[in-house]
Formats: structure tokens, C-alpha cells, sequence
């Protein structure tokens, strides 16, 4: 019986990990509206460390509650947005930004989707100049040569 | 007893499609005509032996018998039918039956369908589907066995998750399958034609309609799962950019990208490697998905080396697919004859730069999902790749593909005129900047929803003004229906998806840049305004249903003019068995596309905490998937993709004069 047991034991914490979002609670929130805004636009960068892929803003976790609040005791304290996420980051590591900072561990990461559009628009580039290169211009007309040469691919056929 | 003969059947149908993986093939090389045709007979077998299966399974669960393990552990004798049904592919086990029974399904279709196909050509496609169809039966019967039994059966099941208690999971899955196993007709199509080492125009117009169809079933299955996140979650979310999801866009975008490609061969004969290339590409990709989602690598690399048996059978599949197609490619693609000659502005033209962006954006989303697990994997690193870097990455990739949508149906094969096209597109272009600076000034001088608007606009102004100069709506608008009546309906299908872009679009910028959000505690007899609505709580009422009890919240909403107010009642459920609660959200729509959301979260003192949203637009991003999917649709019913259709009607084809360009 220990395979149902299992799968329980998962269900259940997949359940706490999926379960319906609150996210936000009304308590939590700072009343100077301007500051609330910031918290929030970096409850969105944040991840929430135990939970699939969610940001603090949209987790209802005690973890995320717990960053949310950190998030608004810093800004209260004066930090700007780079000092919280500093302040997170050196808590908590790297794993705590949705959006990778740019160092060596990520450079691939950040280069590629834009390395993939530079590097496919050069081979396409290539492809079309050594095609006409090698036929001439797309609807050049033929050259004397070419033209003897067709007149004897059509003899030979005909 | 039928639980027993379903499992058999299923081993039966393994054993079919060890046949048809080998015979066919084996004649198609040797000529030998009755090797070949028995790729018919057999894998309409194999489907009736899947079919037999997933009955056996269906009826397990619908008579609640919890001797099965899977019904034990996937449902409960209170649980509604439909949740009974669907429950059969809301878990592991039974949603890879479900994906063989879909693959056995396509590949009996194909059968039936491709019965004038030249006959090595079948015979080696049918072949291909059956290695595919050789593993995951395998996969399902050796890792995944639905079909288990207690020696005890227990008297109640564990029922479902609540979340998955819900009509769009219900049609999600299903939808999503037939979706990425369609496009294994795609896959084992190229695998064919690399092993005949032969291809042409008549290929592409065999695998447009199955690439098609597949992309329809997997654009509305990635819509509903979007839909059910909206309103289910309840955070009023729509897109996460969360793995489970990338896993369904990538075979989405390279599908896209096969589409588009397909039509150059068709036409004029061209791209053809990168073609098969795709096809390959997008099959692949759908395997990953599905390794992704059934692995459990996603939720962390932990739980996937603690129990790897069935991650490292599908990485194997996987591996064993992707490896071989490619070796297959790479030793064959070079025999392929390269097609016609283009200039970089032509239609042509136009569809090599959707392909270069849909593929740049494809590599996107396959490395910012992944990319995690692979630093994980060889460095021990840790971070996390959400929203925002796929906001800042994919994003602009988006932004010239759609910029230079429009255009691309309005240039000539070959060499297209782009003076020509911008002074057909002018007008488009000066209602779309008129959109945007209207946008613009009511709006609150922001630059970049304005923008938005003026693109989606863009979108669809351009897909309706292609149809308009083809038929001549404002040069001879005397025959004109006629005109619109004969054109081919792959044109109605291409404006139709290009439209249902736009529409989307417009959704997505109405969304994120002008949604109201409230978050705040009300008691019984708070008023709340939000936009243009007094939301009032007037009280709780308890509730029961079969397997849950709910708290009902009843608001009473009005919209500040004389129509009568809405009642509107979010709730809280809990589910009995795995006392689980749920957010139940209440949503009504206002002036057809926009909608006021309610969802009810903790209780906090004597009141509870409420996120009230306004959502303006919204719905106009399912809207716009679903006119996408429609214009698949149309195009699928175009006559030259009627595969099996018997010869055109004379009278049709005179009709259509003017039908291929």
C-alpha cells in the first residue's frame, strides 16, 4: 500500500503548490499607493522559492506571503528597487529573480534567442547571394553562352 | 474481467504495430505490393485494439471500480459522470493511453485517407507511425500500466484534484493530444520521404492538411488550458510563461513556422529541406513536451532521479526519435533537389521571415525553459527563468513579425512589388496610426498600449484589405461576391487566421495595459467601485454539491445606469474527500468582450479578502484563437487538400477558374 500512499503524499503536495491564489492580501499592503506599486512591480520579478515557476505576486505559499511582506519592509526603509533585489539575492541567491541578471552563468541564456535571429538571417543571406550568384539575377536574361547551352540541351532532348 | 481484456488489448495492438513497423517498410523496399498493403489492414487493428483498451479503462472508471488502482486513485463514487470520463485522462497512466489511442487514431486515418497515395510512399509512412506508436505502447505497458489491481480493493477512492474537476480540463488534454500526435503524420511523413530519398511539391500538399488539422487542435488546446487558468486560478491570470505551458507553444510555434513553409513547397517547389526539417522539428518537440510534463523533471530534478523509470523511458524515446530522424536528415538531405529561385521580396520572401522569427522565437522559449535544468544539471546553479525574461525576449521578436504580416499575402511569387503592396496597404496604414493616436490621447498619453493598439489594428485592417483587393470590393464592386464566392477558401482561411492575430492581440494589449485590479477586505453591506460598477456584498450562503461544500458569496453589481443590477457569486469550495479548497470565480461579461472577475481568497476577521478585477477586452484573446482555429479549419475544407476526396466535380472546378494561382 505504499504506492497509494505515495501518490497521495504527492497529490497533496502538488495540491499545496497549485492551490487557489490569493496572492496578495488586502493586510498586507502599504497605503502610500506609489509604494505599493513598486512592491508590486517586484513581486512580478520574484520568485516564489517554493512553488512551481510562480512570483510571490501570484502565490498564496507562507513563503511568498513572508517575501512579500520583506519586499515592502525594505522599500518602507528606503531601498531602492536594486537594493531590494540585492537584498534578496544575497539571502536567497540567484534562484529568487525571474529575470536572470546578465553574468557568465547566463550569457547563453540572454544571447541566444537573439543570436538564433542574427545568425538565421546571415545563413539566409548567404543561401540567396551564392544561389544568384550561381544562376544570376533571378530573372536576369541569358547570357550568349547559357543560350548556346540551351539551345543544345533542347537539340540533344528534341 | 474487462478491465483484464483491456490490458490485453492494448498488448495486442503493441504486437500489431510490431508488424507494421517492419512489413511494410520491408516491402516498400523489396516491391513487394501485399507486404506494403497490409499497412491498412493493420493499423486500422491497432486502433481498434487501442479503442478496446481505452473503453475497457473508461468503463472502469465510470463504474467506480476501485480494485484498479488508477480509479482508486483518480476518482470517487460521488464524483459527477462527467468528471468520472474525463477523470480517465486526468492522470498519468490514463492520459498516455489516451496518447497512444490518438496516435492509433491518426494512424488509421491516415490509412483510410491516403489510400491514393503512391504506395511505397504509404507504406513507409505508415511504417514510421508504428515505430512511434512501438514505443509508447511499450512506455505505457512496461512503466505506466493503467490497468493494475488491488489483490484488496478499497471501498472509496482518493477521488480527483479538485482543480481538475472542471469542464475546460475536461476537453484540455484531449485537445492538446490530438495536437501533438498529430503532428507525428507531419514527422513520419519526412521520415519517409528522407528514406524514399524523394520529395516534391505533391508531398507538401499530402502533409498540409494533417500539419493543419494537428495546429487547429493544439491552437484551441493551448487557448482552453489558458481560459481555464483565467478562470479557475483565480488571479486572473491568463499566461505564465510557466514550463508546463512552453511545452505546448514550442510544438505551437514550429508548427506555425511548418505551416508557412509548407506553402512554399507546395507552390513553388522551394524550401524543402528546411521543410522536413521542421516537420521533424515540430514532432520532436511535442515529445518533449510530453517528457517534460510526464517526467516530472519540471517540478525538480530531485523528483525525477528519485523515480527516473518512466523520465528516463521517454528521454530515451526522445533521444531515440530526435537522434535518428536527424541522422536520417543529415545523411539524406543533400540528395534533395534544391526549388525554385526567389527574390528576398517576394511572397516567398515574406514566408522565410516568418520562419526565421517563428524559429528565433521557438529557440526562445525551448532555452528559457530549459536552460534552468540544463545549468542545474552541469553546474549545480540555481535560477529561475520567468515572465519577465520572456516579456524582454520574446516580446520583441514578436513585434517585426507581426509589423510585416500583413504584407507578406499581398507580394507575388517570385518577385513582389513593394511599392505596389505599400501604396494597397496605405490606407490600412493611416487608420492604424489613427488608431493609435486616438488610443493615445483618450487613454492617458501612454506610448506603448497606443502602439499596441495601432498593431493590432494593423493586423486586422491588412488581413481584411488582402480579401478586399482580391475580390475587388472598391475597384468592381458589382461582382464582387461573385468573386467572393470563387475565391479558394485557403484565402478565407489565411485572413481568417491572420484576422483572429490581431484580435488576439488587441485582447493581450487591452489586458495587461488598462486591467483594474481592487484587493481588499469586505464585509456583509460593503460597497466597492471599480471602473463603472458598485459591487456590493450583501451576504454568504453556504452550499453543498455531490462531492464538495462551498461558501457562496452573493454580490450585487450595478453598472451606474438604469439596467437591472447582475447577481454575482464567487465562492469557496472545499472537496470532500481530499478536503482541498478551490476558488470558484464569479465572472460576468460586459459589452461582449470585456468581463468583471470576483474571486474570494482568505477569510480575514469577519470579512474576507476579495480581488475584484475589471478586465477590459479579455476575452477577445480566446476570441481571436478561436477565429485563428476556425481559419484552419476553412482552409482545411480548401478542395486541393481533400486528400481522399474522389475527383473534383465538374461543375465545382468550373467554377473556380481562378482557384490556384
Amino acid at each position: 500500500m505504499t504506492l497509494p500512499r505515495l501518490a497521495a503524499a504527492l497529490a497533496l503536495g502538488l495540491a499545496l503548490l497549485t492551490g487557489p491564489a490569493a496572492a496578495v492580501q488586502p493586510d498586507e499592503m502599504l497605503s502610500d499607493p506609489k509604494l505599493e506599486a513598486r512592491a508590486r512591480g517586484l513581486s512580478g520579478e520574484l520568485r516564489c522559492l517554493v512553488c512551481q515557476n510562480q512570483s510571490i505576486d501570484d502565490s498564496d505559499a507562507p513563503l511568498a506571503k513572508d517575501l512579500r511582506l520583506l519586499v515592502r519592509d525594505r522599500i518602507e526603509k528606503g531601498d531602492s528597487d536594486t537594493q531590494v533585489l540585492d537584498y534578496l539575492v544575497a539571502r536567497y541567491g540567484e534562484f529568487v529573480l525571474l529575470r536572470p541578471r546578465f553574468n557568465a552563468q547566463t550569457a547563453i541564456l540572454w544571447t541566444l534567442p537573439f543570436a538564433v535571429l542574427i545568425l538565421g538571417a546571415a545563413g539566409i543571406f548567404v543561401a540567396l547571394r551564392r544561389r544568384s550568384a550561381r544562376t544570376g539575377a533571378v530573372e536576369a536574361p541569358l547570357t550568349a553562352e547559357e543560350k548556346a547551352r540551351l539551345d543544345e540541351i533542347l537539340t540533344r532532348e528534341g | 474481467m474487462i478491465v483484464e481484456v483491456g490490458h490485453f488489448a492494448l498488448v495486442l495492438a503493441l504486437a500489431l504495430a510490431l508488424v507494421q513497423s517492419v512489413v511494410p517498410i520491408w516491402g516498400a523496399v523489396r516491391g513487394d505490393a501485399r507486404a506494403m498493403a497490409l499497412a491498412g489492414p493493420i493499423s486500422g487493428g491497432q486502433f481498434l485494439f487501442v479503442a478496446i483498451s481505452f473503453a475497457a479503462l473508461t468503463w472502469a472508471h465510470v463504474v467506480s471500480d476501485f480494485s484498479v488502482v488508477n480509479v482508486f486513485e483518480n476518482s470517487h463514487s460521488t464524483k459527477p459522470m462527467i468528471y468520472k470520463i474525463s477523470g480517465v485522462w486526468g492522470n498519468h497512466e490514463g492520459s498516455m493511453l489516451l496518447w497512444v489511442a490518438i496516435l492509433a487514431l491518426f494512424g488509421a486515418l491516415v490509412a483510410w485517407f491516403g489510400r491514393n497515395l503512391p504506395r511505397t510512399l504509404r507504406a513507409n509512412v505508415l511504417g514510421v507511425q508504428a515505430w512511434v506508436a512501438v514505443a509508447f505502447y511499450l512506455f505505457v505497458l512496461l512503466t505506466s500500466n493503467p490497468f493494475a489491481r488491488f489483490a484488496e480493493p478499497p471501498m472509496e477512492g482518493r477521488d480527483l484534484n479538485p482543480l481538475l474537476q472542471d469542464f475546460g480540463l475536461a476537453v484540455h488534454p484531449p485537445l492538446l493530444y490530438l495536437g501533438y500526435v498529430g503532428f507525428s503524420i507531419a514527422f513520419s511523413f519526412a521520415a519517409a520521404a528522407l528514406i524514399e530519398g524523394r520529395i516534391d511539391a505533391a508531398w507538401a500538399r499530402w502533409v498540409r492538411p494533417w500539419t493543419l488539422a494537428a495546429w487547429v487542435f493544439l491552437t484551441l488546446g493551448i487557448a482552453m488550458g489558458s481560459y481555464w487558468a483565467y478562470y479557475e486560478l483565480g488571479w486572473g491570470g491568463w499566461w505564465f510563461w510557466d514550463p508546463v505551458e512552453n511545452a505546448s507553444l514550442l510544438p505551437w510555434l514550429a508548427g506555425t513556422a511548418l505551416l508557412h513553409s509548407a506553402i512554399v513547397m507546395e507552390k513553388r517547389d522551394g524550401l524543402k529541406i528546411w521543410t522536413i526539417l521542421l516537420a521533424i522539428l515540430a514532432f520532436s518537440l511535442s515529445l518533449l513536451g510530453t517528457f517534460l510534463v510526464r517526467s516530472g523533471v519540471l517540478t525538480s530534478v530531485h523528483a525525477f532521479a528519485t523515480d527516473p523509470a518512466r523520465g528516463v523511458f521517454i528521454l530515451g524515446i526522445l533521444m531515440l526519435f530526435v537522434g535518428g530522424s536527424l541522422t536520417l536528415f543529415a545523411a539524406r538531405a543533400a540528395t534533395l533537389t534544391k526549388g525554385g529561385l526567389f527574390a528576398p521580396i517576394s511572397r516567398e520572401g515574406s514566408l522565410v521571415f516568418n520562419n526565421l522569427f517563428l524559429t528565433a522565437a521557438t529557440a526562445t522559449v525551448f532555452i528559457g525553459t530549459l536552460y534552468p535544468l540544463a545549468l542545474e544539471a552541469v553546474t549545480g546553479g540555481k535560477i529561475s527563468v520567468g515572465a519577465p525574461f520572456f516579456d524582454m525576449t520574446f516580446g520583441p521578436l514578436m513585434v517585426p513579425l507581426l509589423i510585416a504580416l500583413p504584407v507578406g499575402p499581398f507580394l507575388a511569387w517570385k518577385r513582389g512589388d513593394i511599392a505596389a503592396v505599400a501604396q494597397r496597404l496605405a490606407v490600412v496604414l493611416v487608420l492604424s496610426i489613427a488608431a493609435t493616436l486616438v488610443t493615445w490621447a483618450i487613454r492617458g498619453h501612454a506610448v506603448l498600449p497606443a502602439l499596441g493598439v495601432g498593431l493590432a489594428t494593423w493586423l486586422m485592417l491588412g488581413s481584411l484589405a488582402e480579401i478586399a483587393f482580391r475580390i475587388k470590393l472598391f475597384s468592381q464592386p458589382a461582382g464582387a461576391l461573385r468573386r467572393a464566392v470563387g475565391l479558394p477558401r485557403s484565402a478565407w482561411g489565411t485572413m481568417l487566421g491572420h484576422f483572429g492575430v490581431g484580435v488576439m492581440l488587441l485582447g493581450i494589449v487591452a489586458e495587461s495595459a488598462w486591467k483594474i485590479e481592487q484587493v481588499l477586505v469586505m464585509k456583509p453591506g460593503d460597497h466597492v467601485r471599480i471602473e463603472r460598477f458598485d459591487v456590493a456584498f450583501e451576504r454568504s450562503v453556504p452550499n453543498s454539491g455531490p462531492n464538495w461544500d462551498e461558501v457562496i458569496a452573493r454580490f450585487r453589481v450595478s453598472d451606474g445606469t438604469s439596467n437591472p443590477p447582475v447577481i454575482m457569486e464567487p465562492s469557496k469550495r472545499s472537496y470532500r474527500t481530499r478536503s482541498m479548497p478551490t476558488t470558484e470565480t464569479a465572472i460576468e461579461t460586459w459589452g461582449l468582450f470585456s468581463q468583471l472577475y470576483l474571486a474570494i481568497g482568505e477569510a480575514q476577521g469577519d470579512g474576507v479578502a476579495m480581488r475584484i478585477y475589471w478586465k477590459p477586452l479579455v476575452l477577445l484573446i480566446w476570441i481571436g484563437t478561436l477565429i485563428m482555429s476556425i481559419g484552419g479549419v476553412v482552409s482545411l475544407t480548401d478542395r486541393r487538400l481533400r486528400v481522399g476526396a474522389p475527383t473534383p466535380r465538374k461543375a465545382a472546378a468550373m467554377a473556380l477558374p481562378a482557384a490556384a494561382e
